[in-house]
């Protein structure tokens, strides 16, 4: 299953729905391609709702991590939200669970944003 | 369509081995064929999506960074199950590497690069990894003991 975005905004934040697997090949680049584009479109508060990710490899660590540079370089923030658990797992032994600003709820993440 | 799985030869055969593509598809290849035997050693529900991705990121690792998807370029995948667990051999044509100059994935200068971890994902879920230079190419092995069944108190 190759993975999917839907994009929607609430109170100014522009939330990206990933279900499906980010990947080496497909996935990371659908990734990389949804962001680079609503950050394109001026939006600059992005939250990644990951609870329809079913997989993540490598690649799409690396490129949730190239997602996170490059929103806060283009001077905004992103944030993921409703981690399931084998991706809290991994971000957690990969150390990342510290770089990224994660939440489990919608309305709490939402209102976060500075 | 589903995706196809890759035969194991008999309900008796305890090892296979292919010979793929420098491709994204071979590596989803390797995937499955590495569920499906995860799953024939009997290792948890838990344990089993572990061995998968380690698997996967060496077959990544075979194709990507060893034949660079060279199309001249063959990776060979061999699984075996045994009374002690699971081995699988990866290997590649390239030009080989050293795993000892591989940066820190953890380290914190090197927590923001977008790539680098399969290495460190794979010696997290197994329990040997093994390199050896084929002069070309690597060979990846990586091994998964079963827990004992009745573990000395």
């Amino acid at each position: 299953m190759s993975m999917k975005v839907a994009i929607r905004q609430v109170d100014g934040i522009t939330i990206l729905d990933l279900s499906g697997r980010i990947t080496l090949g497909e996935g990371s680049i659908t990734l990389r391609d949804s962001v680079r584009d609503v950050l394109a479109k001026g939006s600059k508060k992005i939250l990644l709702n990951l609870a329809q990710i079913t997989y993540i490899d490598s690649s799409g660590i690396g490129e949730l991590v190239s997602a996170f540079t490059s929103v806060k370089n283009a001077g905004g923030e992103l944030k993921l939200l409703n981690l399931t658990q084998k991706v809290h797992d991994l971000l957690q032994i990969t150390k990342l669970y510290t770089v990224f600003d994660i939440w489990d709820n919608e309305a709490s993440a939402i209102t976060a944003f500075a | 369509m589903p995706a196809s799985r890759c035969p194991l030869p008999d309900s008796t055969t305890s090892r296979v081995s292919l010979t793929l593509g420098s491709t994204i598809e071979s590596v989803d290849t390797v995937e499955r064929t590495a569920e499906d035997f995860a799953l024939r050693a009997g290792f948890d529900p838990d344990t089993v999506p572990n061995i998968v991705m380690a698997v996967r990121e060496a077959a990544i690792n075979a194709v990507l960074h060893g034949n660079a998807y060279n199309p001249d370029k063959r990776i060979t995948a061999s699984f075996e199950t045994s009374s002690d667990g699971l081995t699988v051999r990866i290997c590649d044509q390239g030009a080989g590497f050293d795993p000892c100059c591989l940066p820190d994935p953890l380290a914190p200068q090197n927590l923001l690069r977008g790539s680098g971890r399969g290495i460190f994902l794979i010696r997290a879920f197994m329990d040997e990894v093994h390199f050896r230079q084929l002069h070309p190419g690597t060979e990846l092995t990586l091994i998964k003991h079963r827990a004992p069944a009745n573990p000395v108190a």
